[in-house]
């Protein structure tokens, strides 16, 4: 296609693209660069009832509307919110440095910073749920793929069920099942010969939780894609293997895998940057004691009595770049094969 | 003909009259609020208002969109319903407008403790309170053969009881769920302690002190008589397990009374033995561990004036003594003139006669309450110290403290 053709072809999409992806991701880094004004505050007397009169702290609304007047951005703050606590918090850092001998403590201690805990579940969360689903994905296809035709659509619709419940309905009826009232709770307290075993007590088999209902969840996907790719298989391949006397494991690894790895390639991009962004789980299985991620920080930061518009835009834009590492050797590899193209 | 005119001009009098016994509107009114019966019986009183339209958003996600919806000039909403914590939200970000004037034209007869003064400002008329108070089952105390306690030392007792006859294996219940329960539970224990959230007259956290401490050790030992999932339960999980005759006693919102022994499926030992009593006590202090909450109605800024004197007539129409009736009566604990206390209100009042402390009306209050939510399932799970759990809040305060402008 020649430059100017693709130009007024690309045009439209372009100008979407700018308008709804570009905008929205330089207004969220302008808002994590500003903070609001310093508060001027002032004592009153406040009275309420039942109990009567009491001295209280209030915001001077004139003067701060003076200093919202005169920059209605906020104040400038550079990085500032990027690097506190809440956030990459390198001063809590360069300070457990120093204080720790060994490897051990400074790990310890790190985990006690919000943004840490966080990357700790998160990343532990999408290198097991990726494989895992991708595995699972292609056995359901390969499963489905053999049946007789009669009952492959009914399989299907089964298999598909996961992606069809809404991921936080679906997380909900999993929450009440490991409830410690709840039939799967109760059956693990009859195993487990304790009364008080819980599993929603436990960090470790909370995680285990929501990485199953992870899997669980996204195992469809997986499963469609590959299910597709199964029906382009060239059928001359599988019949040359089977008369080589290939058994069906080695047909599925030497034949099958390797006409299905674009596929691979593009579930594992789409999976790594979903599981990245864990959030229903977490929120359905009330699971903010024992794991957080960076969505569950946003909905934290914008869903309080005081919202933190600021500190909301500095962790998206901190997701943002999470994403593009996660998926940068998938993006140069692809970027390799662009230029050998060529 | 003569006849039908006079019939008709008696019947248009008629409606004058109690047209303006009711209410008749000059602008548009739209409120937002929380969903919960006393709030939708007061916009139901609203809504007969005419003249001109009446309309509600009563949502339980409220806090989500009432300040954007009342930062337009004009705003969506001309009026939200809101609680003690949450109208700090709407004065920060100045979308609400002092009544003084309403109130000296159109609400001479609202009973001065409903209206809420910021300085001389006021800036919220109140209709409900609400409190966190003590819910516990009398059978099961006297199967045990305890007396009602009337001090966290002594409800653990009651608890350890309950426990060792083989009543109940987790006989006590709390709304401990990681986030804004278990800050508020802190927040009652913390006051019952005597704690004080921040250095007088500044924004810094002062949390991380003995009452602080104390809190948490308390908590800590309450869990040991709760259900393992504690950390999962918020108040209506709680309430449940209440119901369901797995709880025998617990502190719980005064707005939840009526319904308890009401819900459908309420086990019927659950309906008989049910009870409720004043909140209780901690470490030897005199005021109750627990917070005074009231709903009230704001009127918004950013609308013309003729909107906001319409929102002012309507809301109060929603209000007003005689909405008070035997269906609308339980639903709350109402600051509405007229109102006669029904033995589910006794909780609430019983709070409020012992002094017990208002949630803090403070502009950095929501951070606090926030970072508390975030940084004390740390050391209800047992993996860290009170003094750490309490240094964790305090620097996670700062750091959002900081962004908003209140610290340096």
């Amino acid at each position: 296609m020649r430059h100017k053709t693709f130009l007024w072809f690309f045009l439209p999409t372009g100008l979407a693209m700018l308008l709804f992806i570009a905008m929205p991701i330089v207004s969220v880094v302008i808002q994590s660069i500003f903070a609001p004004h310093p508060a001027v505050l002032l004592e009153v007397e406040n009275c309420t009832p039942l109990i009567g009169c009491t001295t209280e702290t209030t915001i001077d609304q004139q003067a701060t509307a003076a200093l919202r007047e005169a920059q209605p951005l906020g104040r400038f703050v550079g990085l500032g919110i990027y690097f506190d606590r809440g956030h990459l918090a390198i001063q809590e850092i360069s300070q457990m440095w120093a204080a720790n001998e060994s490897w051990g403590g400074f790990f310890s201690d790190l985990s006690n910073l919000p943004f840490y805990r966080a990357m700790a579940f998160t990343l532990t969360f999408t290198f097991i749920v990726t494989p895992l689903t991708i595995l699972l994905g292609l056995v359901i296809a390969l499963a489905v793929n053999s049946l007789h035709r009669h009952l492959k659509g009914l399989m299907i619709f089964f298999s598909l069920l996961p992606m069809i419940v809404t991921p936080l309905i679906g997380s909900l009826i999993l929450f009440w099942m490991i409830d410690s009232r709840g039939v799967i709770g109760n059956a693990l307290v009859y195993l487990a010969g304790d009364p008080n075993f819980s599993l929603k007590a436990s960090t470790g088999l909370m995680w285990v939780a929501l990485m199953v209902y992870g899997v669980w969840s996204s195992a469809p996907f997986a499963f469609v894609v590959f299910y597709a790719g199964l029906q382009t298989l060239p059928q001359d391949q599988i019949e040359a293997a089977q008369i080589d006397g290939a058994t069906r494991w080695q047909q599925v690894k030497f034949v099958v895998v390797p006409h299905l790895m674009p596929l691979v390639t593009f579930v594992a991009l789409i999976q790594l940057m979903d599981n990245f962004k864990v959030f229903e789980p977490i929120i359905g299985f009330s699971a903010q004691a024992h794991a957080q991620s960076l969505s569950t920080f946003i909905f934290d930061d914008l869903g309080g009595e005081t919202r933190q518009l600021s500190s909301a835009a500095a962790t998206s834009v901190m997701t943002i770049i999470g994403v593009a590492i996660l998926l940068s050797p998938v993006l140069v590899r692809t970027w390799r094969d662009f230029k050998g193209a060529r | 003909m003569f006849l039908k005119r006079i019939a008709l001009a008696g019947s248009v009098a008629a409606f004058s009259a109690s047209a303006g016994y009711a209410c008749e509107i000059g602008g548009r009114v739209n409120i937002v609020g929380n969903e919960f019966a006393a709030i939708q019986a007061v916009a139901a009183g609203a809504k007969e208002c005419t003249g001109a339209s009446v309309d509600s958003n009563l949502t339980s996600e409220h806090q989500t969109i009432n300040v954007a919806g009342l930062s337009g000039n004009p705003s969506e909403y001309t009026s939200a319903i809101i609680a003690n914590s949450s109208i700090v939200a709407l004065m920060n970000e100045d979308v609400i407008r002092p009544l003084n004037d309403l109130v000296e034209q159109h609400g001479q007869d609202l009973q001065p403790g409903q209206l809420i003064k910021i300085g001389d400002d006021i800036m919220a008329v109140a209709f409900m309170a609400n409190a966190q108070h003590l819910m516990y089952r009398k059978d099961v105390l006297e199967q045990a053969g305890v007396e009602v306690p009337k001090t966290y030392e002594e409800l653990l007792e009651v608890a350890e009881a309950i426990r060792e006859q083989g009543i109940m294996q987790n006989p006590v219940g709390g709304a401990y769920a990681s986030g804004w329960n278990l800050a508020q539970e802190f927040n009652n224990m913390f006051l019952g302690y005597g704690g004080s959230h921040f250095k007088p007259g500044t924004a810094e956290p002062n949390v991380n002190s003995e009452a602080g401490v104390n809190a948490l050790n308390m908590m800590k030992a309450l869990s040991e008589y709760m259900n393992p999932d504690f950390l999962t339960h918020d108040s209506n999980a709680t309430n449940a397990e209440y119901r369901a005759g797995n709880v025998a006693i617990m502190n719980m919102w005064g707005s939840r009374a009526s319904q308890q022994t009401t819900t459908e499926g309420v086990l019927q030992e659950v309906v008989d033995g049910h009870a409720i009593g004043a909140p209780l006590t901690v470490g030897g202090g005199e005021t109750p561990a627990s917070t005074l909450w009231w709903d009230g109605w704001t009127v918004g800024k950013n609308i013309s004036d003729e909107e906001a004197e319409a929102t002012f007539i309507a809301m109060k129409h929603g209000i007003r003594p005689d909405m008070l009736n035997d269906e609308t009566a339980p639903l709350a604990v109402w600051l509405i003139e007229g109102y006669e206390p029904a033995a589910d209100a006794e909780g609430v009042f019983a709070a409020a006669k012992m002094g017990t402390p208002a949630y803090p009306m403070l502009p950095y209050m929501g951070l606090m309450h926030s970072a508390l939510g975030n940084e004390l399932a740390d050391f209800m799970q047992g993996k860290e110290s009170a003094e750490q759990a309490l240094a964790d809040v305090e620097a996670a305060y700062r750091a959002a403290a900081i962004e908003q402008g209140y610290l340096q």
